[in-house]
């Protein structure tokens, strides 16, 4: 076998393995009676575990769950499961005991041999292949051979396909994706009770968790949710930086953000107040309110979407449109209308 | 007896298995506390297996929308899936049910730990070489699934955690170019969070997954039996021979104890501290979540990584938008996991060796393996702890922006010191073991000449102490040659660069005329 760069001595300047150390006996080999105490111990150790058995039967009827009570959870817990604990580690200790301080102890040593086949069973190996090539004329009938290699390459083709409708087949994701339930007219309301909001109830400083008007009657509700979940904020007017053509957004410094985070989709949920600052408890990106929630830290690229909301005659705060971009994080063709 | 007698004759007489007891009945095992560290992964294994197949019985994988009543006051009468109502009625209904939830949670965070730190001891020790490198991959490959399996376990309650972890599956789905959203819709039925992810992770959890694991868990347990343990050198020790306990009696009664002491440690602690309290978190819900979310602890260096990406990686091609937020930790992750795998296979390009080897290294004397471990390690530890940057923020009253600062300078740079301090220390521990086993070692006991000269005692090894420290494999720096060809090729000149990077600072191992000379010389 090559050695590579190995650096093998010349056998005259290797040092003489010593070979095996003269046997250290155990006390329980030089005393019987050190012997007996051990077995005696052992015994007791599986005694235990029996005990440990019976005491888990006994915690899981003594110890019943009882409607609306806690307690009767963690001492169903505890006990069932001490129980067990001590019928197994009765018999763990136990068995490594015994193998420790009464088994024989001497090591025994075993022969390697080398992993490869000896000389032999490899040439009747090579033989196993070359009759059954001879037999079969696998390399000599070409026709066959390479038209089973070619079928044996199609047929699970079929096995992957069937495995289409796993997504749905009549839904194009980027237009999907695209569109929430936010149109204009929708109310904002409150999650989860579904309260919609007067604009004069968002007062400076605060912040709404919002969901559209009626969600909470669509069959899809949670996939709804995940994409029109709205974060919703008032700040002096003045404080906004307000880019062109989003001048009528806000509406007196009330802004409503996209919840769900431009990086991998948590919901952006930890508002500071002082700051402004939308921080996204994940992977800690942070968004500034004030300038139209652009990316002031962490792994997000992408400021979080706005929502162009109103009032509607009887002052309460409604969409002016959907989102105008995807929401959510980004994806391959999400500008690709 | 005679019972005995009857049922061994019985079976024999329909089996042949009396050839099968001759052949492994007294093979030999070497005993080391490391050797352990597979048990324990194969143990809890089992115990997931039994615990598992409990819960089975009372899960429902189901996303179908249902209203919870149940033992569980806080949670009566709020909307859930099937999934997470019956998650709470085996935590709150099913006697036993939470302390079987719990082992099951419990024994899978360790069946991920023990193989972690079973691979660490097989690589810090070589006992990655031939002919072990399949079974490396092997059990590489059982690391991935065990991983798998967490994950998707972890998923499966559809509670607001294990919710919002798919969440974010799903958005790193969304990131990966051209096929993304395609993935995502066949993986979750459509748009997040569908009605179907649950009952197809279960699918995988509980059948696919655990059939691989028990597949490559044989595939590892028969090679084991083919290559034979490896061992630590020792007096009496060769390549040539395995030196231990035979399984008949003793290794089965350790090994089987063993077991029980795994399993019974496991119950303790399911028994006495909670896990995964999904009744705290409540069901799936795309809008609320709290502060401090984490996942289980193998998935945090996932995790971490997306974290500690800066801001503004991404960009569009035309209409198009690459994710490099999300494409660049993928990448590392899987070059990592690449690497992991791979090593075995680079260390024996290097040198060249194509010997088996049956005696593992002591770490210290393979001084640049133990490096690149140590690098490896740390850079994963960067990755991990930067999936808690919050959480360290609030601990140490720092602001996430330095935590993450911090986490990224370490995972470049910690690696490079991780190298250099771990290959310094090796190489002095090689240089301390050489001098000891020269000159024996300061009995303390200072002796007066009669010329007035003070010298301290030597005291020698005895030669069983000796050989520990003498016997490892030595390589030296590739010489660059020309082939048959008279051509140096590139390949050649990588391989030459490479095996000076790892054999350029060596400790040579002890010469028997060394020895001879230093023992003639007068044993101080």
């Amino acid at each position: 076998m090559p050695v590579g760069t190995a650096v093998v001595l010349p056998d005259s300047e290797q040092i003489q393995n010593p070979g095996f150390p003269p046997y250290r006996p155990r006390v329980s080999d030089l005393d019987p009676k050190k012997a007996r105490s051990n077995e005696r111990r052992i015994a007791l150790l599986f005694a235990a575990s029996m005990v440990g058995s019976v005491f888990a039967i006994v915690a899981y009827i003594v110890f019943p769950i009882n409607a609306n009570d806690p307690g009767s959870i963690r001492l169903n817990n505890l006990f069932l499961g001490l129980g067990i604990a001590l019928s197994l580690l009765g018999i763990g200790i136990a068995a490594v005991h015994w193998s420790k301080a009464l088994m024989e102890g001497h090591d025994l040593s075993e022969e390697r041999h080398m992993t490869r086949g000896s000389e032999a069973t490899r040439a009747s190996a090579a033989e196993v292949f070359h009759l059954g090539n001879k037999e079969s004329g696998f390399t000599r009938r070409k026709l066959v051979r390479n038209t089973l290699i070619a079928s044996l390459a199609l047929w699970p083709l079929p096995g992957i396909i069937i495995f289409r409708d796993l997504g749905p087949a009549d839904q194009d994701a980027n237009d999907v994706l695209r569109h929430t339930m936010w149109k204009a007219g929708t109310r904002l309301t409150k999650d989860p009770n579904g309260v919609p909001i007067k604009a004069s109830d968002v007062t400076l400083g605060s912040v709404f968790h919002v969901i559209p008007e009626g969600l909470d009657d669509r069959e899809d509700a949670l996939e709804q949710k995940a994409k029109a979940a709205v974060l919703l904020m008032r700040l002096k007017p003045e404080d906004l930086h307000v880019s062109k053509g989003r001048e009528n957004w806000n509406y007196h410094g009330i802004v409503a953000y996209s919840k769900i985070c431009t990086h991998v989709g948590c919901p952006v949920a930890l508002y500071e107040q002082q700051t402004h600052h939308l921080l996204c408890p994940c992977h800690q990106s942070q968004f500034d309110i004030t300038h139209e929630a652009e990316v002031i830290f962490g792994p997000a690229k992408r400021p979080l979407p706005q929502l162009p909301i109103t009032v509607d005659s009887e002052g309460y705060l409604v969409a002016r449109s959907d989102f105008h971009e995807p929401v959510g994080p980004s994806f391959w063709e999400r500008d690709h209308t | 007896m005679r019972v005995t007698n009857w049922a061994a004759n019985y079976i024999d007489e329909r089996t042949g298995m009396s050839g099968l007891v001759k052949e492994l009945g007294r093979k030999i095992f070497p005993d080391h506390w490391s050797y352990m560290l597979g048990e324990v992964a194969l143990y809890s294994f089992i115990v997931i297996l039994l615990s598992g197949t409990f819960l089975t019985f009372f899960f429902q994988a189901s996303m179908a929308e249902t209203v919870y009543h149940g033992s569980y006051a806080p949670l009566e009468g709020i909307k859930m899936s099937s999934a997470l109502s019956s998650t709470l009625h085996i935590s709150f209904d099913v006697r036993g049910g939470l302390l079987l939830r719990q082992i099951h949670h419990w024994a899978a965070l360790l069946f991920v730990a023990s193989i972690g730190l079973h691979m660490l001891r097989i690589f810090f020790t070589g006992a990655f070489r031939k002919p072990r490198e399949i079974n490396w991959i092997v059990g590489f490959t059982l690391f991935v699934l065990a991983m798998a399996e967490g994950f998707t376990g972890y998923s499966l309650p559809d509670d607001l955690l294990s919710g919002n972890g798919l969440r974010i599956i799903y958005g790193m789905v969304e990131g990966v170019p051209v096929v993304g959203t395609w993935i995502d819709f066949l993986l979750f039925g459509g748009e997040f969070p569908g009605d179907a992810i649950v009952g197809r992770l279960y699918t995988l959890h509980i059948l696919l997954l655990p059939a691989a694991v028990v597949a490559a868990i044989g595939i590892h347990l028969v090679l084991l039996v083919v290559n034979k343990h490896t061992q630590f050198a020792g007096p009496g020790r060769t390549e040539k021979n395995v030196v231990g306990v035979p399984i008949m009696p003793v290794f089965a009664a350790k090994a089987g104890g063993f077991f029980f002491i795994v399993f019974g440690v496991i119950a303790v602690v399911a028994a006495t501290v909670t896990i995964n309290p999904i009744w705290d978190y409540g069901p799936y819900d795309p809008s609320p979540i709290s502060a401090g979310t984490q996942p289980d602890w193998y998935i945090g260096f996932a995790d971490g990584a997306l974290r500690l990406v800066p801001p503004g990686w991404e960009f569009m091609i035309g209409p198009y938008t690459v994710s490099l937020n999300i494409l660049i930790p993928i990448i590392v992750l899987v070059m990592f996991l690449v690497v992991v795998g791979a090593y075995p296979f680079f260390e024996a390009w290097i040198t060249g060796d194509q010997r088996e080897h049956h005696m593992t290294d002591r770490p210290r004397n393979a001084p640049v393996r133990t490096a690149i471990g140590a690098a490896g390690v740390t850079f994963y530890a960067a990755l991990w702890a930067a999936a808690s940057s919050d959480i360290l923020a609030t601990h140490f009253k720092m602001s996430v922006e330095w935590v993450t600062h911090i986490i990224q300078f370490a995972l470049i740079v910690g690696p490079f010191i991780a190298y250099f301090l771990a290959k310094r220390i090796c190489l002095g521990l090689q240089k301390k073991d050489r001098e000891i086993a020269l000159h024996g070692f300061e009995s303390g006991r200072i002796v007066r000449l009669p010329g007035g000269e003070y010298i301290e005692v030597h005291r020698q090894l005895s030669e069983y102490e000796r050989w520990r420290l003498l016997t490892y494999d030595d390589y030296q720096p590739l010489m660059l040659r020309p082939n048959e060809r008279g051509r140096i090729t590139n390949a050649a000149r990588l391989r030459a660069r490479m095996s000076r990077w790892f054999f350029e600072d060596r400790i040579a191992p002890v010469t028997k005329g060394e020895l001879e000379a230093s023992h003639q010389h007068g044993g101080h």
